[in-house]
């Protein structure tokens, strides 16, 4: 057998690197086709009303908006490359560096919200699968259904009109004001990241705050994908229930608690990986609500100010930032399952 | 047409317990928002945005109330008439972002899967990199720029839906006419001299057609909480245009520590109820068409009595 033999792993992953940069191009031009071909020019939406003509025809030679459009494409494509997303136009700040500044916070809310889903997802959708067609089946399904079926803004009002105030919960940014004033005073904010830096400090108090904060946030946002992994779990466990290899080891009379935790469950959990990755980018789109409703000082916030702005860099950059995350997450849930499960990459 | 019948009933006959439950409790809420759409005009007792009745203006953000069942709000609008008319919106936005999906995806897809080529290759990437891509975050994009050119209508919130959607029509159209091209009465139909055009339209689309209805579905749940987020960021449609359950609860969000309860709940409870009500009839059907999640029945066994030697 040669080393790059198909159904190899190093062939696998080569093969799934390769498929990216296409569909990163493609994604790329969809996103300048979208926002740059659209009519009028992103100078006069963002500025039209606070300059004069001259003024902003300097504006659009300097940022080369009238350069035809092929030049642009090709313009931007490579300042991609470069990892420069060009200037916002309402707060003349670097895209990369709103990215680095607001791309922690978001990066928290969602990882938070992962860990609150698969803590309750995974068992409800365990007991619901084990004990199908019972009340307590029916409840976590309707409860699955239902914290897929409330939107995010909706789930987060309910909770900062009714649980905020007696859990003496904060409902608006990520950490109070003396916290983020002392951090950045005495230079401990380091990787940019709040979350990260407060436990670094060492600090209770401002551990204690910044956790507060996430809260409502990362319980809202959680319970979206939490039913997502309710129903897939509650499924797998139905289809491996109902597998051969259930069949045989209960027929060899393995007790049935051991069959189901040792043979179900476990094989039942596999595809759960492969559909963490995919959950991504709903939970991205989520994040973008939550931030909205907690005020919450992350890049889906960012993104709807600009669009208010309708600063069409900023716009561009940020989505263009999403969309690649989205795809790099992709390939890298595909070859840890590669990894895990050796079907995969036959 | 009794044979139709039979096959619309077919979700409902085979399944048992649980399952009906649901799809029957899912059917019952997605009609009553359909008659609410329907009916809007006789049922709300108010305009969208009216704010005054015989020269009386409303209260502002008043309680509930014999004359407002749902209170008002801050614009002094009735909740109750908003509530009603929001059903009418996103009924007709999913309407329409379906119609246009189908009438856009469904001949992609058989155009792309019956000729193949790089014709197909390029529409499958680029059909692949949209599907890819956060849908929220799409529809976002989309919105923000139709809502530039057609202003926020109902038809430029449903195209920014139908960006989502399309690429899930186009593929199954298409994977369903790629192993249906190569079926032997196609080929038939090509020896007695049939057009690529007739081919399509005669054999390939009604095989094609069947996946489309599940399809949507299974969208139209996921249409309705994209619609009120689109107004919830202020992107969708406007509250004087027409109203939109996101926009509303957008607006109620202010209210949300000073006591006034009644402006976010109820457009709340209406989007939750509706798409709970589409996910169960998605879910009812799911689980009869699926054959891996399907109970069968079991049938008793009768051997022949063992006949004594």
């Amino acid at each position: 057998m040669t080393r790059f033999a198909s159904g190899s792993l190093p062939r696998y992953i080569l093969q799934r690197v390769l498929l990216v940069l296409p569909m990163i191009w493609v994604i790329l031009t969809l996103v300048f086709v979208v926002l740059r071909v659209a009519p009028g020019d992103p100078v006069s939406a963002a500025l039209g009303d606070r300059l004069d003509d001259e003024a902003l025809d300097q504006r659009r030679e300097a940022l080369g908006f009238n350069d035809p459009i092929v030049v642009q494409y090709w313009d931007y494509l490579v300042s991609v490359v470069r990892l420069d997303f060009g200037t916002t136009f309402s707060d003349n700040q670097d895209v990369l560096e709103v990215v680095r500044d607001n791309g922690g916070a978001t990066l928290s809310l969602t990882l938070a919200a992962f860990v609150i889903a698969l803590l309750v997802g995974i068992p409800l959708g365990l007991i619901a699968g084990r004990y199908r067609d019972t009340v307590p089946d029916v409840l976590i399904r309707l409860f699955g259904i239902l914290s897929y079926a409330a939107p995010i803004f909706f789930v987060g009002y309910l909770l900062q009109a009714y649980v905020a105030g007696p859990l003496g919960l904060p409902t608006s940014g990520a950490a109070g004001v003396e916290t983020v004033f002392y951090m950045e005073r005495d230079g401990l904010n380091r990787t940019h990241i709040l979350l990260i830096d407060v436990f670094l400090s060492g600090n209770s108090y401002y551990i204690e705050d910044v956790l507060k904060h996430l809260a409502l946030p990362a319980v809202t946002l959680g319970l979206l994908i939490c039913g997502v992994f309710i129903r897939l779990v509650r499924v797998n466990i139905l289809q491996t229930m109902q597998s051969d290899y259930v069949e045989a080891a209960e027929a060899r009379g393995i007790a049935p608690t051991k069959v189901t935790w040792r043979h179900a469950f476990r094989n039942a959990l596999v595809p759960v990986i492969t559909v963490i990755g995919l959950q991504f980018a709903l939970l991205l789109g989520g994040a973008v609500l939550t931030e909205t409703t907690f005020n919450w000082p992350g890049l889906g916030d960012k993104l709807v100010g600009y669009i208010n702005e309708r600063d069409y860099v900023a716009v561009q950059g940020i989505v263009t930032v999403f969309a690649v995350a989205v795809v790099v997450i992709s390939v890298v849930v595909d070859i840890v399952n590669a990894l895990i499960d050796p079907r995969v990459r036959y | 047409m009794r044979k139709v019948l039979r096959a619309m009933a077919k979700p409902f006959t085979d399944t048992t317990g649980t399952a009906r439950w649901m799809l029957v409790a899912g059917i019952v809420i997605t009609a009553i928002f359909v008659i609410c759409a329907i009916f809007a005009p006789l049922l709300a007792p108010y305009g969208f945005a009216q704010a005054s009745a015989e020269g009386v203006r409303f209260p502002k953000a008043g309680p509930p109330s014999g004359d407002h069942l749902f209170g008002t709000d801050r614009l002094f609008f009735d909740v109750f008439s908003r509530t009603i008319w929001g059903a009418r919106t996103a009924i007709q936005v999913v309407l329409l972002s379906i119609l246009i999906c189908v009438v856009v995806g469904v001949p992609l897809g058989l155009v792309s899967g019956y000729y193949g080529g790089w014709f197909d290759r390029i529409l499958l990437l680029v059909m692949d990199a949209l599907f890819a891509f956060p849908s929220f975050l799409l529809a976002i994009v989309f919105s923000f720029l139709l809502t530039d050119i057609l202003g926020g209508s109902v038809l430029a919130v449903a195209l920014s839906l139908s960006a989502i959607y399309i690429p899930q029509y186009y593929r199954v159209v298409r994977n369903t006419t790629v192993s249906a091209k190569e079926a032997t009465y196609v080929e038939a139909a090509r020896a007695i001299g049939a057009s690529d055009f007739v081919i399509m339209r005669r054999y390939l689309f009604q095989n094609v057609v069947q996946s489309v209805p599940v399809i949507g579905t299974l969208n139209a749940a996921d249409a309705i909480l994209t619609l009120a987020g689109l107004g919830f960021l202020g992107l969708g449609i406007q509250s004087t245009d027409a109203a939109e359950w996101g926009h509303d609860l957008n607006r109620a969000l202010e209210d949300a520590g000073s006591g006034v309860w009644w402006t976010g709940l109820y457009p709340g409870l209406a989007i939750v109820l509706l798409v709970t009500g589409l996910t169960l009839v998605g879910e009812g059907l799911n689980e009869t068409i699926n054959p891996t999640l399907r109970v069968r029945r079991l049938l008793p066994v009768h051997m022949p009595a063992r006949e004594e030697r």
